[in-house]
């Protein structure tokens, strides 16, 4: 059997690993539709007989509350918001990615690192700095990028929950307004997901579309790699 | 990134001491800045692990034993970081001394000793300001575990190593794992000219090694015209 693979250095204790199960990234900016695709994956996925793991940035036990906190204040540095991402993501990957993808599992990870490379670059962090910090990431089997401009965004995002303070990039254009700045934000980091997305070969999927259409591609690209 | 490795441009002056649990660096640091205030210096003094960024987080973590050796570099890594920005480079900018109880080094020592990646560990804190005396204070672990006993009740999990699997007996694991860490500190004095003190001496003895070294320093810097 195939062992988990890594981006670069991966501590020696979490190399041989065998991976018995499929890791599944579903990248995209704030407001794309991500979440609701994840959960509709994961019903699909489970009705057809696999079994399902999702993980989500900043949820994870040792750090998520700690990084609600400190964006609720102005403590963070872009390094400090940098690590954090990257305790964050160390703590899920150990505690449950790699034990759901040795035991076979199929891993819906809604983000992953690539959301920290491109909001940490754009707040100035030194691009090699920062691939070779996220190297201890296995390499995923699939990274479905759901793509959609910026004003686009904003107006999905007006119609949900309203624009908020870091999805805006507001730390990064404190003198615009909220709507000039969420577009200016969005499309910096749209810039360096479409740039990965053709060194890293993600698979783009166009979210203008309606959201079954959107759904079915989603389905289509997984049941492929399934079959593999 | 490379500031490790070159002199920074602030007019303070870093101080950073360095040894395992139970070399004496702290109890020296201290005689080291009472020396100094006596002198007339501003001195900030900033130790491991206690930005209040990730001080609850980590505690928790170490309690619940859950850390592992990748979330327990990290961790300290971002504690580093936050005090870095807030502790260690403004008091050096505004001409300060700063004392640091533990640095980058502690980091790639232990983290060595736990299987993480050196490459990475030097990577990930490269950021970290060059400091201008960088003290080892060096004890075999008998020794240090002699000092530990005798002035504590207990040795912690993490120090001892026991998240290692080493040995179910808490000072033989903290033997073998900070010999470890030893060995690795050993390599780190050639790597980054960190300077050695013998701290099986008496506490004066060193104290006095100490400050002839700090001063030797302080003059160099008044030369070079610094505040």
């Amino acid at each position: 059997m195939k062992t988990i693979s890594f981006h670069g250095a991966a501590p020696e204790y979490l190399t041989g690993i065998p991976m018995a199960g499929r890791l599944i990234v579903v990248e995209g900016t704030d407001g794309v539709g991500r979440s609701t695709h994840v959960v509709n994956l994961r019903q699909w996925l489970e009705v057809s007989g696999h079994a399902v793991v999702e993980t989500g940035w900043t949820r994870s036990k040792l750090v998520g509350r700690t990084i609600d906190k400190a964006k609720s204040g102005h403590m963070l540095s872009p390094l400090t918001y940098t690590l954090l991402y990257a305790c964050d993501f160390a703590d899920r990957l150990e505690k449950e990615i790699i034990p759901a993808l040795r035991a076979g599992y199929v891993v819906l990870a809604d983000r992953y690192i690539y959301t920290a490379l491109a909001r940490c670059s754009v707040r100035g962090m030194e691009t090699e700095w920062l691939a070779r910090l996220f190297s201890f990431a296995p390499v995923p089997d699939l990274v479905l990028y759901l793509r959609l401009d910026a004003p686009a965004l904003a107006r999905r995002v007006l119609l949900s929950s309203g624009i908020d303070y870091w999805e805006a990039g507001k730390d990064m254009f404190p003198q615009m307004d909220i709507y000039d700045s969420f577009v200016a934000y969005q499309s910096r980091i749209l810039e360096q997901f479409d740039a990965m997305c053709q060194e890293r070969s993600f698979q783009p999927v166009d979210a203008r579309k309606p959201i079954e259409l959107v759904q079915d591609e989603l389905r289509s690209a997984v049941a492929r790699l399934l079959r593999e | 990134m490379t500031r490790l490795k070159e002199p920074h441009p602030h007019s303070g002056l870093l101080i950073v001491v360095e040894g395992i649990d139970g070399s004496g660096k702290t109890t020296q640091a201290h005689l080291l800045k009472s020396w100094l205030e006596s002198r007339g210096e501003a001195v900030f003094f900033t130790e491991w692990n206690s930005s209040e960024l990730v001080k609850k987080a980590t505690r928790a973590g170490k309690k619940s034993a859950t850390l592992t050796p990748l979330t327990f570099s990290l961790m300290h890594a971002t504690d580093f970081a936050d005090r870095h920005l807030y502790q260690i480079v403004p008091p050096l900018k505004a001409g300060m001394i700063v004392i640091a109880d533990r640095y980058a080094y502690t980091a790639f020592a232990r983290d060595e000793a736990r299987g993480v990646h050196p490459e990475w560990v030097r990577n990930m804190y490269s950021f970290a300001t060059r400091p201008d005396v960088a003290l080892y204070f060096r004890v075999t672990t008998d020794v240090a575990l002699e000092r530990l006993s005798s002035a504590r009740a207990k040795i912690k999990y993490y120090e001892a190593g026991m998240d290692m699997r080493l040995s179910t007996d808490i000072a033989e694991s903290f033997r073998i794992f900070q010999s470890r860490v030893v060995g690795h500190y050993d390599a780190l004095c050639n790597e980054y000219g960190l300077t050695t003190i013998d701290a099986t001496r008496t506490i004066p003895e060193q104290q006095a090694i100490v400050r002839d070294i700090v001063l030797a320093r302080l003059r160099e810097r008044r030369r070079g015209g610094a505040a």
